[in-house]
This record gives C-alpha cells, sequence and structure tokens, in this order.
C-alpha cells in the first residue's frame, strides 16, 4: 500500500526548477579565483567549483544575489535575467 | 547534498542554507523530525519532498517529543549509531513547544535539538514570537515589541544538559565544528542558530548573510558553546555599534535614538 | 492464566505481552494504574520496553508516532483531559496511517472537571480516523486490545480501544490472561510493512498537502477505515477461535435481542442491561462493540423488525442528541417500516445507571415520540 501523504522518492523537489522566480541573475566574471566561499553561502546549494571557476545552476538559482555579496574578489555582478 | 533545490523557501532564505549546512556535518545516518514552520512547508510539498534523509513531520509543537519516540525506537531495536535530529524554529521549539522541549531535556532525551531563529513567526506572515527582539516591528506588534527576546539557549543550559550552543550562519565553519562535536556526544545536545530573514526583516534577499556577521560584530548576537556546564566564547563579538546591525532592516527603521541608547546599553552589560 | 486482578493491571499485562517497543504515558485518573502498572513491569526487568517518562498526554501520544513511524509497536493510553489534549495528534497519527494502539480510559471531559465515567472524550475523537471499539468487560478490553495490534498492523489505521473509567479499570474480577506464546500465535512479531523511518530508504512522511493531495490523502484514510469493518469482524473471529471467546460478531453483540423493544449502549452498562434482559421479556440489548467504523448495514439488520429502540448514550453531542442515537437512526433511515427511536442520556460524569433507572427508561419510551430525546440523571 502506498499511502498518499509519503514521499517515498527522496530529493524529488528537484523537479520543481525555481530558477523561472529570478528577476535579477549573477553572472561569474574572470575575477573569479575559485575560492568557494559562494558555494558555502548559496540558500539552494547550486553552485559547483568546475576547473576552478564558480559555476551557477540557473535551473534553480532564485536569485538572492548572496554570491555577489559575499564574493572576496567582487567576481560576480547583478545583471537583470532576460525573459 | 541532502537538502536539494526546487523547495519554495524565498530567495535569500537564511534557514535552507543552515540546514542544507547542518546535513553536510552530520552525514546520512540521520532521522530528522520537523516541526511545522518556514522550513517544513517550504521542503515537503507532496508528492515531492527536498530531503533526502528520512524525514517526519508531524505538528508544530512536538519536534521533540516526535524524536524522543524516533530514538527510543531505534535504541530497542538495537541501532545506536543513527542520530536522531528535532529541528524547529524559534516558534515551534521556543514558544508553543517550549513545554515538549523542556519536558525532552529534562527527560535526557538523547537527540540533537537544532533550533533555527527567524525571530518571529515567519512561516505565517512574520508575527511576533518570544524570540523575536525588543522594538521591532512585526505583523502583530506593528508598533515594535515592548519586550527583550527570550534567552532561550540559556534557558535550554539550565536544564544542565551535556551541550549548548549558538551559531550564526554567517560563521560557517564555527556551525559545523559546533555540530560535529554534538554528534559525537550524548544526551540531549542543543545548537540555535541565528537566521536573518530578508523577507521578513526588510533587507535586500543578498544581504542574509551579511547581516548575519553584523549580528555578531554588533555583538547583538553572541557565539558560544556550554560544554557540561563550561561556557567558552567561540567567535570573539565584535564592537561595532548596534546602529549599524538595527538601521540596515526595515523592521528596526522606526527606533528613536533613545531606543536604539537602550539596546547598545544592554548589550554593553552582556 | 485465569487471575483476580484489577482491570488496569489486565490492561497492563496484556500490553506486556505484545512487548510494545516504546511506551509513552502521562498519568491520569482513572488511566493511572495502567501506567504505574507498565512502569513496574519495566523496572522489574520483566518488561524491555523502552517506557519515556513524557512530560504531557501530547508528548505522549506524539513519541508513540515517532516510534510507530520508525517501525515499532508503541503503547500509550489515557482519558478525558489527556484525550482532548491530544486532539491535534490524534488525526495527525490516523492521516499520517500509522498503526497505533492507545487504550482509552472513559471519564467525563470538563468543564466542570470531574473524574468518572462517561464516555464524551473518545466519542470526541469519532471523527479523527481512528478505529474505536468499546468494551464491556475487563475480559473483553484484554481481547480487544489483542486484537488491535492486529487489526491496525493490517489495514494501517489506528485503533483507539475504550473502556469505562473505574467501573472497568479499578474493578478487581477474574481475567484470563493469554500466556505468552497464546500471545505470540495470535500476534507474530511486528515487521513493518511499507512506511518507516530508516536513513537506508529515507521517505518524508507528514509533508505539506495542497488541496487536491490532501482530499486524495483523506479519501485514502476513509475508504480504508470503512473497509476495515471487514478486518475488524475476521481478527474477531481469528481470535474467537483460539481463545474460545467471543464478543457477538465483533461488530455487534445481540443479547435476547428476539423481542420488540431493544435497548442499544455501549460499554459496560450493558452488564447491567442484560441482567434487566433476563428478566424482562419485553426488553432485548444490542450492544455496539466497533463504533467506528460504524456498522450500518448490521444495525438495519437487526433492529428493522423492531418496534422501538431505546438508545442509552453516556455522552451527548451538545446542540443535537446523543451520538449513539444518532448513528443508529440514521442507519435505519432507508427502511420502509422504521421502529421508534429514542435517546436517553444518561451516566454523564459517572452518574450510576441502575437497573431502576433502566426500567424507568423502558416504561417511559411507551409514551415518548420517535427522536424524542430525555436526560435521566
Amino acid at each position: 500500500m502506498k499511502a498518499e501523504n509519503v514521499v517515498y522518492e527522496p530529493g524529488s523537489s528537484k523537479k520543481n526548477k525555481t530558477g523561472d522566480w529570478r528577476s535579477f541573475r549573477p553572472r561569474v566574471t574572470e575575477k573569479c579565483t575559485g575560492c568557494g566561499i559562494c558555494v558555502q553561502f548559496c540558500p539552494e546549494g547550486i553552485i559547483e567549483i568546475k576547473n576552478k571557476k564558480a559555476v551557477i545552476d540557473f535551473d534553480y538559482c532564485k536569485g538572492c544575489l548572496i554570491c555577489a555579496n559575499e564574493c572576496p574578489a567582487k567576481a560576480i555582478v547583478k545583471e537583470k535575467e532576460k525573459k | 547534498m541532502n537538502l536539494v533545490p526546487g523547495h519554495s523557501t524565498c530567495a535569500g532564505c537564511g534557514s535552507s542554507l543552515a540546514v542544507r549546512q547542518v546535513l553536510e556535518a552530520t552525514g546520512d545516518d540521520v532521522i530528522v523530525c520537523i516541526a511545522t514552520g518556514c522550513l517544513e512547508v517550504t521542503t515537503t510539498q507532496i508528492p515531492t519532498t527536498s530531503w533526502k534523509v528520512p524525514l517526519i513531520h508531524v505538528t508544530f509543537e512536538n519536534a521533540t517529543s516526535v524524536a524522543a519516540g524516533v530514538k527510543a525506537a531505534l535504541e530497542y531495536s538495537g541501532n545506536n549509531h543513527t542520530q536522531v535530529i528535532a529541528l524547529g524554529g524559534d516558534g515551534g521549539l521556543g514558544d508553543i513547544g517550549f513545554g515538549a522541549l523542556s519536558g525532552s531535556l529534562e527527560r535526557g532525551d538523547d537527540i540533537l535539538i537544532i533550533c533555527y531563529d527567524n525571530e518571529a513567526y515567519s512561516n505565517t506572515g512574520m508575527q511576533r514570537s518570544g524570540l523575536t527582539p525588543m522594538y521591532a516591528a512585526t505583523s502583530t506588534s506593528p508598533a515594535g515589541k515592548k519586550e527583550w527576546k527570550k534567552d532561550l539557549p540559556s534557558i535550554v543550559a539550565a536544564h544542565n544538559i551535556p551541550y549548548v550552543a549558538t551559531a550564526s550562519i554567517a560563521f560557517l565553519q564555527d556551525l559545523k565544528m559546533k555540530i560535529q562535536k554534538a554528534m559525537k556526544m550524548k544526551g540531549p545536545r542543543y545548537i540555535h542558530i541565528h537566521i536573518p530573514c530578508p523577507v521578513g526583516w526588510g533587507f535586500d534577499s543578498s544581504k542574509t548573510v551579511e547581516i548575519a556577521r553584523l549580528a555578531v560584530q554588533t555583538k547583538m548576537w553572541q557565539l558560544y558553546e556550554i560544554e557540561n556546564g563550561v561556557k567558552k566564547i567561540t567567535v570573539e563579538p565584535g564592537k561595532k555599534p548596534v546602529s549599524e546591525y538595527l538601521l540596515k532592516q526595515a523592521r528596526f527603521k522606526h527606533l528613536t535614538e533613545e531606543q536604539i541608547k537602550k539596546i547598545q546599553d544592554r548589550i554593553d552589560g552582556s | 492464566m485465569k487471575k483476580i486482578i484489577e482491570g488496569s493491571k489486565a490492561v497492563a499485562e496484556t500490553a506486556g505481552l505484545i512487548k510494545p517497543a516504546v511506551i509513552a504515558a502521562y498519568p491520569i485518573t482513572p488511566q493511572t494504574h495502567i501506567v504505574e502498572e507498565l512502569a513496574r513491569m519495566v523496572a522489574s526487568g520483566k518488561l524491555k520496553s523502552k517506557y519515556l517518562e513524557v512530560e504531557s498526554e501530547f508528548s505522549a501520544l506524539s513519541a508513540c508516532i515517532g516510534a510507530t513511524a520508525t517501525g515499532v509497536r508503541s503503547f500509550t493510553s489515557t482519558s478525558s483531559q489527556g484525550l482532548a489534549l491530544m486532539h491535534e495528534v490524534v488525526f495527525a497519527g490516523a492521516g499520517m496511517r500509522l498503526p497505533l494502539v492507545m487504550v482509552v480510559a472513559n471519564r467525563a471531559l470538563s468543564a466542570p472537571i470531574n473524574i468518572w465515567n462517561d464516555q464524551q472524550d473518545s466519542i470526541s475523537e469519532r471523527d479523527s480516523g481512528w478505529i474505536q471499539i468499546y468494551v464491556e468487560t475487563v475480559q473483553e478490553a484484554v481481547d480487544s486490545l489483542l486484537q488491535a495490534y492486529k487489526i491496525a498492523e493490517e489495514i494501517f489505521v489506528p485503533v483507539m480501544i475504550c473502556m469505562d473509567g473505574f467501573y472497568l479499570t479499578h474493578v478487581i474480577e477474574p481475567v484470563e490472561i493469554p500466556e505468552q506464546n497464546e500471545a505470540n500465535k495470535f500476534l507474530p512479531e511486528y515487521i513493518p510493512k511499507f512506511l518507516y523511518l530508516d536513513p537506508k530508504k529515507p521517505i518524508t512522511q507528514g509533508g505539506f498537502a495542497n488541496p487536491l493531495p490532501y482530499m486524495n490523502s483523506r479519501k485514502q484514510l476513509s475508504d480504508s477505515i470503512l473497509e476495515s469493518i471487514k478486518t475488524v469482524k475476521k481478527t474477531h473471529d481469528d481470535f474467537s477461535k483460539q481463545f474460545k471467546r467471543k464478543y457477538g460478531d465483533g461488530l455487534v453483540e445481540e443479547y435476547k435481542n428476539d423481542r420488540n423493544i431493544c435497548i442499544v449502549a455501549m460499554g459496560s452498562v450493558c452488564g447491567t442491561i442484560k441482567e434487566i434482559v433476563d428478566s424482562n421479556k419485553e426488553v432485548g440489548l444490542v450492544r455496539v462493540r466497533c463504533f467506528r467504523p460504524f456498522p450500518r448495514d448490521e444495525i438495519k439488520n437487526i433492529l428493522k423488525d423492531k418496534k422501538t429502540v431505546i438508545v442509552i448514550d453516556r455522552d451527548i453531542s451538545l446542540g443535537n442528541r446523543g451520538a449513539l442515537f444518532t448513528e443508529i437512526r440514521d442507519s435505519l433511515y432507508e427502511l420502509k417500516q422504521k421502529p421508534k427511536v429514542v435517546n436517553f442520556i444518561a451516566g454523564l460524569g459517572g452518574v450510576d445507571i441502575s437497573m431502576e433507572k433502566i426500567k424507568k427508561m423502558i416504561e417511559l419510551s411507551k409514551k415518548k415520540e420517535d427522536g424524542e430525546m430525555e436526560w435521566l440523571i
């Protein structure tokens, strides 16, 4: 019996692409040193360091821009989201 | 990562950041018992869930009681390695769940209790809680709260449990250190995390971590741990004036100089 | 083994046979002896359960929910105000489809505060989605408690065993307590089947439901509890086969129900009614054992030829009639030839329902109109 109110698939919220919430988006510039501070502070946990650069998953990024605010190298800039 | 994206927390939410980090520090072998609140409602929208660890939600005030039952069941079955975490907000643990929290601490339940404190009943629209700071404007205290913030960590510490700590999302190493320390201990362990809320406190979503940092730098939030009764400051409090923290938030914008001074005096004396 | 034992202790010993992994209970008159006896059994080492000394009834049922959700058996017990305090989690536990079992020692609800018996407390939880079984004797409480776990674990609907406070909890009489091996045969070890908290297979229990998933979930529970009428019956029959004791057909017990007038009631008062029925040839008894799910079809069939049905309610749904009366009359509505159904509210707050009172009800009912209610204080 599968109970209607139990969720059996862990992490299934990934189906919900919150990226379409954005009004603004962060852009990682060449100044990025790959320090990983943005990775730590992202509330969604969707930043990874790939080849020593921060890579943001825009399927989920809500555009809060904590990453831009916290980046010690000021390597992330705020841009308007294109619709 | 055991708290995956796709949840409907606000942009810049401090609680999802905190709990994501907590779960990184705890590892997979946990069962989380969560109280009703922002984090529960946004991460468990049937038929999806953001959690990759087992999670149970019952009602608003019984996170600790449910955790006690889960832990007892595990112990009875011979499982002494899975940790049970009771997770609740300042409402679910400090107000409506206060009795259950106290009972659990007194009973010595072997659970890790984590309070994510955004200083109001955020989930229902930022109504004041017992842990809302003095003078803060909330939807049920629009002219400013007239009472000081309930010092929940001290009340918890008065139960003489093995470990009590305060933490902040601006000091993640400190938070992780405390979680990992708590995970190695037995008995009730309590960690109280200060969580700025951009929507509720009134600041831009990008400033969540900055505001959390300012709270520590102005000594409005102090980071310490109490291990078996011995208190230790883990991050030196700053000396910035409280106005630097307060006036960056819409909920304090109406404060008079006299009110700010009152707060500053109280901080200086603490 | 047959022994002379207090009702509460008999219940505690039976709970001990079931060996719940977690017992969480908060004392409240008249249930206290149940939890005290269990505490003694655990302290002596006789019972290896984890005994959680909780700080309120709310926490008691919450802890049982946590434990049952982790895949083990749990036990709790309460009365009156305690059950009222648990109200939130009573509903939550059923909605979460957990095989919980609870013994309610029926006691009146405040205000005014009163410690004696009536059935208002559990009657007020009739919408919650728990199966409710009302017992007449201590023996039946013992037997029903064993059946409760079997029912709950088969259909994932929680079960409440309701026994009249003081009348059944504090009476000392001969009771047959099953031996451990007999109990094991009837109720084998619990193997959690489909939804329990395990880091190796993470699930989210009790999540947030938008309107459609909510209603679907409630319908699923409703369908299950309606279906469960078969399970209640079958479990009772299986029990009867093994232990040679039966209570009607498990749902309803007829006692000399071949007369024109029939009294319908629940709980220990039925023992008194049986005495009246033995000497008064105009009246029979129908005892409702399973109140939720309500045995509508059974009731319709066994009351259809009656001239008068007297429903004794040890509760009152304020603003209308007694709860049992309303359910009975509703079940009979489809009949072309309907009996006259009258309601007596009696025995609230521990007022004795004596044989004189019952005889008075029989006499009064002859002059009453269908649907009338009278309080017999």
